[in-house]
Parts: C-alpha cells; structure tokens; sequence
C-alpha cells in the first residue's frame, strides 16, 4: 500500500465514522453511534455497495472491542474514538519467529521499571506496522508461567524511541506487513490492559473478534459479495480445448459448486442468528474463518485455472485477464488461510470445543 | 429451548420449532438405533440372500398416522395441516437421523405433486392423505430419467375410464404406499393420476435394494382402468416442475438428518476408543476430517432452510435454492458416510456395527432424484445462461 492509498483510505473511514457507518454499536459516550445491532446493518449496505475496506482494521476488530472490555475508563476515553476516525493507526503484536500457531510462546520480554516498563523482542508478520501509532502487544513478564506469564500493552509505534519497524515483502512482490524491534522501548504501566498475568486471557478476547466470531466494531469485511459473476464472465472470455470455458462441462460445474458454497456462506450467516437451528452456539461463527478464507482460495485458484495459458500472466502483462487478479488473489489468499489462526488451528478449536474431542498438542 | 423473543428467520417459529422438537422426542424413545437394528437387520441373509422384503413397524407407523404427520404438507382447506416447508424440513431431518422405515417421505412428496393438481380434482386425494392414506410417486421410468415427462406409462381413454399402460421404475416404498401418484401419456398431454395400490392389473416387482430402511419397486401397470375423477391434472409436467423443489428439499433434509447421526456416531466413538494411549479424535487425521464432516453439514442445512424458506415465500428463487441444497446435502452426505465407515476402522465395516445402515440410507438419497453433480448440471444451465 502506498502512502497516497493510505490516505485516501484514512480518510474514507473518516467518512464513514462521520456517517455512523462505523462504530455504530459502540458506547456513545466513547464515541460511537450507540445501537446496538447497527453495524451488521452497515456492513452489510457497505458490502453490498462494494466500499473500500477500512484501513484501521486492527483498530476497529481487535484493539476497540478488547479495549472495551478490558480498559479502564481512561483507556477507552483515549483510544477508542480516534480509533474509530482512523485517525489513529492499529497494528498487532502477538506473533513471533517463536511464537506462531503456539501463541503463548511470547519472548519479548517486558520487565518493570518505574511507573512503567522496559520491553525488549522481536514481533513479525506485523500488518499495518509501517502506518500505525499504535500496537496492541503481548509481552512476557514472567518466565515462570507459560500463559500467566503474559501481559497485554498498548504500545507506542511511530517515532516511539526504542521501537524500529521493517518492511516484508510478501509472495507476490507487494509490500504487506512488517517486522518490529522493541529494544529497551519503554511503556507506561498506564498502557497496560488489564492486570500484570491477564494477557492471555485479553488476547483470546481479541482473538475472538479477529476470527469474527463476534460482532466487531467497523465495516471490514461486510457481506462477501460472491465473485462467481467474475468467474462466469472470466469463463466467458477464456478458452478450453478451442471453445469457451463456460461451455465446458467440467468448468461448468466447478462455478457452480462456488456458488453453493458462496450461498452456504450467507446462510449459515443468517442462521447463526437463530438459536433454535443451532445446535451449539459456537458451532457456526467458529466455521466463519475457515470457511471464509477458504472460498477466496478456491476461487482465486478456480480462476487462475479457468484461464488457462493466460492463468501465468501476472500483473505488468497487457493479455492478463484481469490485469492478472487471479494469480495475485490466489497467492494473497494464503494470507486469509494462514493469518489469525492457521486454519489447522482452527480446526482444531472447532474439533475440541465444538464436537469435544480430545485436544491435540 | 423456547426461543420467544428470539430472531425467527426462514420463518422458523414456534409451531416449527415444537414440530421439530416433538419429532424428536417421539423418534428417541420409538426408534432408538438398537430397535432400529432389531428391525431392519437381525439377520443379514433375509433381504441380501433370501430377497425378503425390508421389514418396518407397522404400529408405528400407525401413531405416526394420528399425530396427523401424513397431512403435514396438506392444505387445510384440504383438511390437512398446511405445514410450512421450514417445519416439514425441521421434522424430516429428525426422520433421517432415525433412519425411520416409513412411507413418510413418499407420501410427503406425492402430497407435494397432488397438491399442484387441478384444485377440485385433488382434494378428494388429499384429503384421504390428511386421513392416513399412505402414498408416492410413480413418475420415474425404467431409464432412471428424472425429468418430468419422461414415463413408460400411456394412457387412453375408455368412455368415463382411463385405461393405463407400461411400467413406473424406482418407485419408493412402493409396498408401504396406499395410492401411487402416476405420470401417463396420453397423446401430447402428460396426465397427473392417482391409482389406488390395489388396482387391478398393477404388477409390484420388488427391487432388491441396498438401503435396508425403506423398499422401492418397478410396477407394472396392466391395462389398469381408472375413472376419469382420478386424473388430477392433464399438465402434470407442469404440476412436477412446481412441486420440484419441495420433494428435493425433503430428501435434502433427510440426508442432512443422516449426515448428522453419522457425524455425532462417529465423534462419539473417536472420544472413546483409545490408540497410542490417546483417544482417536486427539489425532488430527480424525479430528479434522470430522470438523470437514460438520462443516459440509451445516452449509447442507443452512441452504436447505433457505430452500424451505423461498418455497413458503413463493420465491422464484426456489428451485434454485432447492437443487443447491440437494447438491449440498448430497455431497455432504457423501463425505459424512464415508468418514463414518473409515474412522470406525474395522468395526465400522462390519454388519454389527449401526454404521452401514445410515451409509446406505444415505446412499439412496443422495442418488434419488439426482445427485449433486446432477443438480449442478441444472444449476449451470440456470447461473450460467
Ligand atoms: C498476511 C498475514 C498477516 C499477518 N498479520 C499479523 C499481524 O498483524 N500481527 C500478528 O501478530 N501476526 C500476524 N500474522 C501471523 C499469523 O498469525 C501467524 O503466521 C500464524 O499464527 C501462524 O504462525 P506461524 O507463521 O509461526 O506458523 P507455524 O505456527 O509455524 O505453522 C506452520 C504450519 O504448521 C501448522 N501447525 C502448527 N501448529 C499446529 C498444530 N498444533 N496442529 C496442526 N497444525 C499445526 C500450521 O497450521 C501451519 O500450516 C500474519 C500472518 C499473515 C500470513
């Protein structure tokens, strides 16, 4: 993303929080709009309308509603409305070279000092880092304990002494998340959220909205709005075996069992709201990221099959479908399917506190 | 679970959801799985070897009878209950998860077509439905084609009487049913007639089928004389085509209710049963292949309540929501099967296990009416055009 994207993204979410299309269920008094049930409204009129995604997206599904309900009065004052405005940036602080898929084995460590707190690690595959104020950070505290050991900050980022962001790269040649240091970086104990131990506990919290098995605090993804009338018309400008891909049989199908699970999709969203067609209340919004993530990858990857030959031009070719969507959505979808929880992982929380099988290492 | 207050989406209230819960309240304690067994297969040699028909239990198919469940799908001005779809869905899944031996799906699907039959001519029928009259539908030809219109069986006309000829194939529990809802040509019109099971001139020849929880049969139909009061409707492809998507819904919702049984058997089994001192479901190679197992399922379900929901809105969108969830369902009752057998292991392959007896259930429905490759070849022509 560049600085001029970034821009125009903050100020679309401006826009929108300006409108009540963001925030829209939270506490008026922080703020928000103060309905509640309102945002799902907006997200969907927003996803149906095709809006830009909100640039503060750690902001308003994870660093708000675990502020929320976490925070101290003074907390939530301070940083859920500039949140909220994007005018304040989010990003998040959890994973580690170490500490991937087994979150709970932070090293950055954070050792106290005065009223505050002396940090020192390594965090990765932080997105938003390059543009954010701000980072919703897990840290050690105690050696002694694996998961009483952590505690949950809200740390400074940018021009933060002590703190130095680097860019990645990703697959696809873009710029995309980043790597933070924290070398002797100091934070104020009035930054920590919650108790000294807690941060486990806060970061399932915040994990809870990210997976969006909750209800979050701004239009980042509202309704999917299916591709399938991308892949029909990208079946109709390809060919197979000399005629079009949207009479081939075997092509035919695939699009179709796309749009099965697209509409699977939006009804399981519908149902998740009626208790009585639910068997157990987690059952349906713990499927959401796997399911989610996964109907992006096998689309992308049924588009890039769809084209063919012209399935290998990438972005810079003037014959690439698409200026070249379905090799780059294929490869970014690996984000979805990786980020926020492996879908292995998720897998297996839906195995064990969904059907209650043993749980695995 | 009373769910007053609650959101009510797919027009899923109350009276559905006391449906639902009373079916199944009366299936647990009438059907549990070990009297399931006792019945249908106490011995494996009877229908495989011997070739006896299935056996079912009358008794209760004669308290399902005075709970009204043969007029669920009547109107009421019928004399029937004039269910919606999205209560019928609720309860039939509750049937498949019994695996109930019935004529109840049949007769649900023939109610679905008699009640798209010329109003005056069909509500005689309906009535002896909403009565207990058992019934199904005989439209399928020896081809297996399941497109309306395509029948073995002609029709001529004999003063007052209609005279009917040929032979309807894959005609479910034929031998349980009371009335056959039959397709017959006569001329360029198709004909939509009800002929009572003991006409003269009908021929049943059991098909020796795999499912041990219903029967099916090919009848020969012998110069059946009919009077004319039995044709319901003279545009009976027509009549199929509007009732389509309720009778795919419905074997949809039986196979969600199998899938389920499968997926909760096997969770079950894979909590208990130890290997390498751990129970099975610990290892990932059967935790996440059960979790697919559940995610199939519930995209089935959530499809088909939408599908049940468009036929009760009069929605065009029916028929496609209908064959998405009879894709749906299908697929997922493919792969619900299949992890059932495998994460059993070599109990599950075995005559003493419950298991077979959802797989082939299951099987049955998922070829009936077309399956899900079937239903998106149609699909295509519809999302595609
Ligand atoms: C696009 C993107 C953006 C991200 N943004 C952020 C961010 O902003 N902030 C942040 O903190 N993190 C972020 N992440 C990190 C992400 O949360 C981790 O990558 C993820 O949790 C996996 O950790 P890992 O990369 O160390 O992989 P590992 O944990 O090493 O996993 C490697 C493979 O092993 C599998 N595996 C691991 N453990 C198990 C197990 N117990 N059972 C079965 N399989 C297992 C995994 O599923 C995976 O396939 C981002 C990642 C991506 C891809």
């Amino acid at each position: 993303m560049t600085t001029t994207q970034r821009d125009y993204l903050v100020d679309w979410q401006r826009k929108c929080f300006d409108a009540g299309l963001v925030g829209a269920d939270i506490p008026s008094e922080y703020g928000g709009g103060g309905h509640q049930g309102f945002q799902r409204i907006a997200n969907q009129e927003m996803g149906r309308a095709g809006t830009p995604f909100m640039i503060n997206i750690v902001g308003l599904n994870m660093a708000v509603p675990t502020i929320l309900v976490h925070g101290t009065e003074e907390q939530k004052k301070k940083f859920i409305r500039p949140a909220l405005r994007g005018d304040e940036i989010w990003c998040q602080g959890f994973s580690e070279p170490g500490a991937g898929s087994d979150m709970a084995n932070q090293q950055t460590m954070a050792v106290p000092q005065g009223d505050g707190w002396v940090v020192n690690g390594h965090k990765v595959w932080t997105s938003l880092g390059h543009f954010a104020q701000w980072m919703i950070l897990l840290a050690r505290t105690s050696r002694d304990h694996k998961y009483d050991g952590l505690t949950y900050f809200l740390s400074p980022i940018e021009g933060h002494p002590g703190v130095t962001v680097r860019p990645l790269v990703k697959m696809t040649g873009e710029s995309g998340f980043n790597e933070v240091l924290f070398e002797d970086a100091v934070i104020a104990d009035a930054l920590r959220l919650d108790d000294v131990g807690k941060g486990w506990t806060v970061a399932m919290t915040t994990l809870t909205y990210e997976r969006g098995a909750a209800e979050s605090a701004g239009g980042t993804s509202g309704e999917r709005v299916p591709p399938i009338r991308q892949l029909i018309d990208l079946a109709r400008k390809s060919f197979r075996n000399g005629v079009p891909a949207i009479e081939d049989p075997a092509t035919r199908d695939a699009i179709v069992q796309r749009a099965i699970v697209a509409e699977g999709i939006r009804q399981n969203g519908r149902r998740a709201r009626v208790p009585a067609l639910c068997d157990h209340p987690m059952r349906l919004p713990l499927q959401s990221k796997v399911t989610g993530s996964e109907f992006s990858q096998d689309n992308a990857k049924l588009g890039v099959e769809i084209a063919g030959a012209h399935g290998t031009l990438y972005k810079l070719d003037r014959n690439a479908p698409d200026e070249g969507h379905w090799p780059l959505a294929y490869m970014n979808s690996y984000g979805h399917t990786i980020a926020a929880g492996t879908n292995e992982i998720q897998r297996n929380i839906l195995g064990e506190r969904v059907l209650g099988l043993a749980k695995s290492k | 679970m009373a769910s007053s207050g609650a959101p009510k989406d797919f027009g899923f209230g109350e009276d559905e959801e006391l449906l639902r819960d009373l079916a199944r309240k009366f299936l647990d304690e009438q059907l549990p799985v070990e009297k399931l067994r006792a019945l249908v297969a106490a011995d494996p040699e009877a229908v495989y070897e011997r070739g006896e028909p299935s056996t079912w239990d009358e008794g209760l198919w004669k308290q399902i009878v005075e709970l009204g469940w043969t007029g669920l799908a009547v109107p009421e001005t019928a004399g029937g209950a004039g269910f919606k779809a999205a209560g019928i869905v609720g309860l039939v899944e509750e049937v498949g998860r019994h695996a109930l031996p019935s004529p109840l799906i049949s007769t649900l699907n023939a109610t679905y077509v008699l009640r798209e039959g010329e109003p005056d001519a069909a509500a005689a029928w309906l009535a002896r439905i909403a009565d207990g009259a058992s019934a199904t539908l005989a439209i399928t030809d020896a081809r297996g084609s399941w497109a309306a219109g395509d029948t073995d069986v002609s029709a001529r006309e004999e003063g007052d009487a209609i005279v009917l000829s040929g032979r309807a194939s894959f005609v479910q529990d034929a031998q349980k049913a009371e009335l056959l809802v039959t397709t017959a040509r006569l001329g360029d019109a198709l004909l939509l007639c009800v002929v009572p099971s003991d006409a003269a001139g009908l021929e049943f020849e059991r098909d020796h089928i795999h499912d041990l929880t219903r029967d099916q049969a090919s009848i020969g139909f012998r110069e059946v004389r009919i009077p004319t009061a039995n044709v319901v409707s003279r545009d009976a492809a027509t009549a199929l085509e509007r009732a389509w998507p309720s009778v795919l819904v419905t074997v949809a919702a039986d196979l969600c209710g199998t899938s389920e049984w499968q997926l909760q058997t096997t969770v079950e089994y894979a909590k208990h049963r130890k290997q390498f001192d751990h129970p099975l479901g610990f290892f990932q190679a059967v935790k996440h292949p059960l979790v697919d197992v559940m995610i199939g399922i519930d995209r089935a379900r959530s499809i088909l309540y939408h599908a049940a929901c468009c036929i009760d809105e009069g929605n065009d969108g029916a028929e496609t929501a209908a064959r998405m969830a009879k894709s749906a369902a299908s697929d997922a009752g493919a792969y619900a099967s299949d992890r059932s057998v495998q994460l059993h292991g070599g109990i599950g392959f075995t005559w003493e296990c419950d298991v077979h007896l959802f797989f082939k259930r299951s099987l049955h429905n998922q070829l009936l009416y077309g399956d899900g490759t079937y239903q998106r070849q149609l699909l295509a022509e519809k999302l595609l055009a």
